[in-house]
């Protein structure tokens, strides 16, 4: 896995590590992040931020558990509203972590190595907000569990034919997927932590977790076995599940749902978003912990890169969906084409494509790739772009379908934006709380990486 | 196994080559009985100790295979045994609709069976084991590389061994009590 060259630079191009670290500054840095260093003000402000906000989403949820779903904006015919909206924004997010992980260490990517831990842990938190809404929207939320075929005194099965069915089980699986794909590239750290606490608490719940890992030779063998098996089921299972995803609207005959591209135009849309959110992500953790020299300008200028790429796919999907629209001769295609450029909701599909298309390409600009700030800042719009998309999908289609006496409009209330804005303040408390009990880097592959692992043959 | 007094000998070196090195000296000097620890994944070193085939692969092959056909059978007993939903005259063993929930079935049983099947077959959690005795073990996970014979290995001898590894040219020796 290790390349001499791949960590010293050459050509101009930046390194994946900053020269002059050894085995012990690796894993002094980043393991002094998790025990020695004191909590600062600055996290105890973010953290506390988040987690009032986390309050409200708490806040939103019981008075939707004692109302019901009327408090939300939902109504015939828009009854897929924010909750679906928001759960294939989140699920999409999730999917750079897991494209992170697994796609690139199978294309032996090593660049990966220094932002794969919290992609991962971005990955999971995702998929927690994400699942948090299709549960919300089912109106009896406490009878969730019936999604799944369990035996029942009902006698009564889920319905296989349903795609409704088919993403449980590609959302469960991905979830179940994520976290152990996680936490057993954390077996080796957590290891490392519970050598290095002092703490007898910390060494003990250290210990616990890393389950008395050794390191043995037979032991990293089986591991990495494991791990690359790991990486090689999570790549079809990654695009798979937007495809699971995009199949919620394609199998259904609602103009501007049912259309061949969705699949490959959710996953691209999927990646675009999650690389964005690996981005607002990385560039203030880099900055406020100092690892400027593990998460370097190569990894910043890698994910814009990818982010242009897939990007440009998305653009792809909407011109593809304008001609045929136009090339059809399906009036209910053609006219959700007018609908979208002249109806009520134009100035959200204009912002769409401004986030979506216009705005990103300025990421042709190689300085632009470079500046922590104007990534952080495109990050921001390709994300908002990517949730408007899903509103444009899910709102815009349904508004107006097939019979003008069915037509109606969609207003989110204010419980919709709290339960959304919520989810944003328990993600990012998740990776308040993450970045200060884990390893936010993986420390046993950023080893892997330096000139000195390599074996000189004898 | 017999039971002694040292669990074994323990030779700590500073680098990855110097331990491939010594693994292979080792394993070819005669002790079969021996292991290897460094703090991150070296290809090298499990050929050097002898240790070839991991059987990782076939168990995650069987649970997927496990996973595919429970899956599917699944799917096929709910819809046209348990359950049959006559849906405007299709048919009820409608195969092409069931392959989505196949697929996600057979990655998730292989994946559970590639994590708790490899953490099996390295007997972990494991949270005592004898080479945790030594002190220096502590940079096992930071940036010392140390290789083990293990008394039960016939070869072994606490003098001759002893010896032997201090030909290695290792930074320290530990006897590993049991």
């Amino acid at each position: 896995m290790a390349e001499l060259n791949e960590s010293t630079t050459r050509n101009g191009v930046a390194p994946v590590i900053e020269p002059g670290h050894t085995f012990a500054t690796v894993t002094d840095k980043i393991s002094s992040i998790v025990l020695t260093r004191p909590v600062s003000n600055g996290w105890l402000v973010g953290f506390g931020v988040a987690f009032l906000i986390t309050m409200i989403l708490m806040y939103a949820i019981g008075y939707l558990f004692v109302r019901g779903v009327g408090i939300w904006g939902i109504d015939i015919p828009v009854g897929w509203g924010f909750a679906i909206v928001n759960f294939v924004w989140w699920i999409g997010i999730g999917h750079a972590g897991t494209l992170i992980s697994a796609i690139l260490l199978l294309l032996r990517q090593s660049w990966r190595n220094s932002i794969n831990r919290f992609a991962e842990a971005m990955t999971i938190f995702a998929v927690a907000c994400a699942g948090m809404f299709p549960v919300l929207h089912l109106g009896r939320p406490w009878l969730a569990y019936w999604l799944f075929p369990y035996p029942n005194t009902m006698n009564y099965w889920p319905q296989f034919r349903s795609p409704l069915v088919w993403d449980v089980f590609a959302v469960s699986t991905y979830a179940t997927t994520s976290l152990l794909f996680w936490f057993v590239g954390l077996i080796p750290d957590l290891a490392t932590l519970r050598d290095r606490a002092e703490n007898p608490a910390a060494r003990m719940i250290y210990g616990i977790l890393s389950m008395g890992w050794r390191g043995s030779a037979r032991h990293w063998s089986r591991y990495e076995t494991a791990y690359l098996l790991l990486a090689g089921l999570a790549t079809p299972l990654v695009l798979s599940v937007h495809t699971v995803v995009s199949f919620d609207f394609a199998i259904g005959i609602v103009p501007g749902w049912h259309t061949t591209i969705f699949p490959p135009y959710f996953v691209a849309g999927a990646i675009y978003s999650g690389f964005a959110m690996v981005l607002m992500l990385a560039i203030p953790i880099r900055k406020f912990y100092g690892l400027e020299d593990f998460i370097t300008e190569r990894h910043l200028q890698n994910s814009a890169k990818v982010m242009l790429a897939t990007g440009l796919i998305v653009a792809y999907g909407y011109g593809i969906e304008a001609f045929m629209g136009w090339y059809s001769g399906n009036r209910y295609d053609a006219f959700l084409l007018w609908n979208r450029l002249h109806g009520p909701y134009h100035v959200w599909y204009f912002s769409l494509l401004a986030c979506n298309i216009f705005i990103p390409q300025l990421l042709w600009i190689r300085k632009l790739r470079t500046s922590p700030l104007g990534l952080f800042l495109i990050s921001f719009v390709v994300l908002t772009g990517m949730w408007l998309e899903r509103f444009i999908i899910v709102v815009v289609s349904l508004h107006r379908d097939f019979l003008n006496s069915s037509w109606g409009m969609y207003y989110p209330t204010r419980w919709d934006w709290a339960t959304f804005i919520g989810t944003l303040g328990f993600f990012v408390a998740c990776m308040f709380l993450f970045l200060r009990v884990l390893p936010m880097i993986s420390i046993f592959e950023l080893r892997t990486l330096l000139p000195e692992a390599e074996v000189k043959p004898e | 196994m017999r039971r002694t007094a040292t669990y074994g000998l323990m030779a700590e070196f500073d680098n990855p080559s110097d331990l491939v090195a010594a693994a292979h000296k080792t394993y070819q000097a005669g002790y079969k009985k021996i292991d290897a620890y460094s703090p991150f994944p070296i290809e090298e070193l499990a050929e050097a100790i002898g240790f070839h085939n991991n059987g990782v692969a076939l168990v995650v092959l069987v649970g997927g295979i496990l996973g595919c056909l429970s899956g599917y059978l699944m799917q096929w007993w709910i819809a046209t045994v348990s359950y049959p939903v006559n849906v405007g005259g299709r048919p009820y063993h409608s195969w092409p609709a069931f392959i989505v929930v196949t697929f996600e079935c057979t990655i998730l049983f292989a994946v559970l069976s590639a994590v708790f099947g490899m953490l099996a077959l390295n007997g972990l959690p494991m949270p005592y084991h004898p080479v945790f005795n030594v002190p220096r073990f502590a940079f096992a996970t930071k940036d010392r590389f140390f290789l083990i014979v293990f008394s039960t290995d016939p070869k072994y001898d606490g003098v001759a061994t002893r010896a032997f590894l201090e030909s290695l040219a290792p930074r320290t020796i530990s006897e590993v009590p049991s």
